[in-house]
């Protein structure tokens, strides 16, 4: 289905008409891999089961077995072929490395890690190789390398497979980070991310791939650094990133109904941080609630909440309140794990309180 | 396919190459002789591993190499450098932290990097190479053009798991990248013969499915007939493939290193009795006049004595300096 609605939002590079296509936060992601392959043939995408069946059993080697293990790089080796949809083994090191190696020989590698809790096995390939070339080479090397992983809770998938290490990641100088929250600006910041000639990490949040959104069609590019406001109000502002941004729409939507004006920003890139938007946005409310699937010591939150309290104590008329999971591993029981995840009832909790103090 | 076991011999070289081969051992000897002592003033940060005793195996290696074919290194790097065709002179502006250093001072010993000719950077991690020069022969393939990228490990890298991942994936993808072993003999100050479990580097290829060759390293004929071999394999499409090179470390670990897990007298016996220009001049004898050689020596000496003065007297990088190309655009 196509849609004609000129997509809203304060900072997207591109306005007036765009024709736009309902599709999946899943879909939106296959088409920014697809638009950067049709491009740039030095983008190629490598990982584990991509494809999936190469070379296994498969009775017709000309079948997409697998499509990725959420389906999100289904169709693409059928368009663009076993040279540029490389499977690899289980080798998360070597997946990174060689993606990182080839990033600095001429290739635009797009490598998916699968779950983003694997960066325990190979950070090493980012952290003390890829991040660090330009600078310590003296800014001769360049690494377009872009890292796609599954971070997030809700799904029942437990300790292993649920977190969402971004704040690990933006800690990390050298590379950019960023963390998308729903359809349209998947495909805008991933096809900015392969476009880039750093290293960018690219967390998708597993809870929002089933999620359906007006997403531009062919080349639509979202710049990194660009905050969002997804809501506008004057009463308090949210700051989220990832799934809790629509967690904090759905609070803002409700309160508004009893005359409370919640404004929404969702900063979409951690590194590099639109500082402006989030200082902006305090200075207008005054009042904020920042909520983050990170962590709960020095995550992605408590960053925002110095950055406010450095650079907009002044506009600050409460106390700053942090929505983030407990300090723990994130629990595979159902009952636990939506007590860990900063949802909506927390998040709108901390904004009644916020409202009341001074 | 199999790997040259037997050297080459020196005859069928052209003179130029063989001239060419010594000029870089030598180059190698004279920079890190002379580095040996600098370090003693104090005056270069951080931490300096040496190269000298090895000269053969990189300069056996990289004389098969182009500028267009890509090296990743080690922490024990500076001969892979100059082997690969670093500058001297930027290579010890660098090890001074100085500006025109070949990475404007910010990367130091462990981290020089020259991609001009190839050289993916020496790396401060070990068994760090072999996964970054698999991707270096992925963009190769992908290419197709014909280019081949060397992955050199110790023996002490040679028991990371990244290195293990490396030799798989260049298997399974079957990519031009050949993993060059150098076995001094020891991981720091662990035996090789302690901490590599089967005691032989070569012979893990086999359950990798890699061709692999042990060679002498400190013959330059050895090595380079090997890498020849490993080399023409990467690029006819044949794949990846494993050599392992017998080294000896004349100095510590890295500099400053007290040496104690071996004698003073194993030290001497090693200089005397393996000393990789030593062997090379006895292999070309008849075919090069000694004099030659002699001046080839002079001239890396002369050029190494110049660019450590130079380097001295340089520019230290200015503060402005410090954020600059942490990202290309920010």
């Amino acid at each position: 289905m196509t849609a004609t609605s000129t997509v809203k939002g304060t900072t997207m590079t591109q306005t007036g008409e765009q024709k736009t296509k309902r599709m999946s936060f899943r879909q939106a992601i296959n088409a920014a891999m697809a638009e950067a392959m049709r491009e740039d043939e030095k983008v190629v995408l490598i990982g584990e089961d991509l494809r999936g069946g190469n070379g296994g059993t498969n009775p017709d080697p000309t079948v997409e077995a697998f499509g990725g293990v959420f389906g999100v790089t289904g169709g693409l080796w059928t368009e663009f072929g076993g040279d540029r949809v490389i499977d690899t083994p289980i080798s998360e090191s070597a997946i990174l490395g060689a993606a990182a190696g080839a990033a600095v020989t001429g290739l635009r590698p797009v490598a998916e890690l699968m779950f983003m809790d694997f960066f325990g096995v190979c950070y090493d390939e980012i952290y003390n190789q890829a991040a660090k070339f330009r600078y310590m080479f003296g800014g001769k090397a360049t690494t377009p390398l872009t890292v796609r992983g599954i971070i997030g809770a809700g799904v029942g998938a437990a300790a292993q497979h649920s977190t969402s290490p971004y704040h690990l990641f933006t800690s990390t100088p050298g590379v950019k980070v960023v963390v998308p929250s729903n359809p349209a600006d998947a495909k805008g910041l991933l096809l900015a991310s392969i476009r880039d000639d750093d290293p960018v990490i690219f967390c998708e949040h597993k809870a929002l791939y089933d999620v359906k959104g007006d997403v531009p069609v062919g080349s639509y590019v979202i710049p990194l650094g660009k905050a969002n406001f997804t809501r506008r109000g004057t009463d308090v502002t949210i700051i989220a990133i990832g799934n809790p941004v629509n967690a904090a729409n759905k609070v803002a939507d409700k309160l508004k109904g009893e005359g409370i004006s919640v404004e929404v920003l969702d900063p979409r890139t951690t590194s590099p941080l639109d500082e402006e938007a989030v200082l902006q946005s305090v200075a207008d409310t005054g009042r904020v609630v920042i909520a983050d699937e990170s962590a709960a010591r020095c995550g992605f939150g408590h960053d925002l909440a110095a950055l406010i309290a450095q650079k907009g104590f002044h506009d600050l008329k409460a106390p700053i309140h942090l929505v983030t999971p407990p300090h723990s591993p994130v629990p595979f029981s159902h009952a636990l794990e939506q007590l860990w995840i900063p949802g909506a009832e927390r998040i709108e909790e901390a904004v009644r309180t916020v409202l009341k103090e001074d | 396919m199999t790997l040259s076991t037997a050297p080459a011999a020196a005859q069928d070289l052209s003179t130029d190459q063989l001239l060419e081969a010594y000029r870089r051992m030598a180059k190698i000897r004279k920079f890190e002789q002379r580095l040996h002592l600098e370090n003693q003033t104090g005056d270069i940060p951080g931490f300096i591993h040496l190269y000298a005793g090895e000269e053969a195996t990189a300069v056996g290696v990289c004389m098969n190499l182009k500028d267009t074919d890509y090296i990743g290194s080690t922490h024990r790097g500076h001969g892979h450098c100059i082997a690969k065709g670093c500058d001297i002179k930027g290579m010890m502006y660098e090890i001074f932290g100085k500006q025109d250093g070949l990475c404007h001072g910010k990367g130091g010993s462990m981290h020089i990097a020259d991609l001009s000719v190839g050289m993916l950077g020496a790396n401060g991690i070990v068994g760090g190479a072999p996964p970054l020069a698999t991707g270096a022969a992925l963009t190769a393939k992908y290419l197709g053009n014909h280019g081949v990228s060397v992955a050199f490990s110790g023996d002490g890298g040679s028991n990371q798991g990244t290195v293990f991942e490396a030799m798989n994936m260049a298997v399974v993808l079957n990519l031009p990248v050949v993993f060059v072993f150098e076995n001094n003999g020891f991981g720091e100050a662990s035996g090789a013969d302690y901490s590599v479990g089967s005691k032989d580097v070569a012979g893990r290829a086999a359950g990798f499915g890699l061709p692999a060759v042990k060679v002498d390293g400190t013959d330059f004929f050895a090595v380079y007939e090997a890498a020849k071999d490993a080399v023409a394999l990467g690029r006819s499409g044949g794949g990846p493939s494993v050599i392992e090179a017998k080294n000896y470390r004349w100095f510590g670990h890295f500099e400053g290193d007290a040496n104690l897990y071996r004698t003073k007298e194993q030290i001497e016996e090693i200089k005397r009795d393996h000393d990789p220009l030593k062997i090379f001049r006895s292999k070309v004898e008849g075919l090069i006049d000694m004099a030659e050689l002699d001046k080839i020596e002079q001239e890396a000496e002369q050029e190494v004595d110049e660019s450590v003065a130079e380097a001295r007297a340089a520019a230290e990088p200015t503060p402005d300096q410090l954020t600059v190309d942490v990202y290309k655009n920010y």
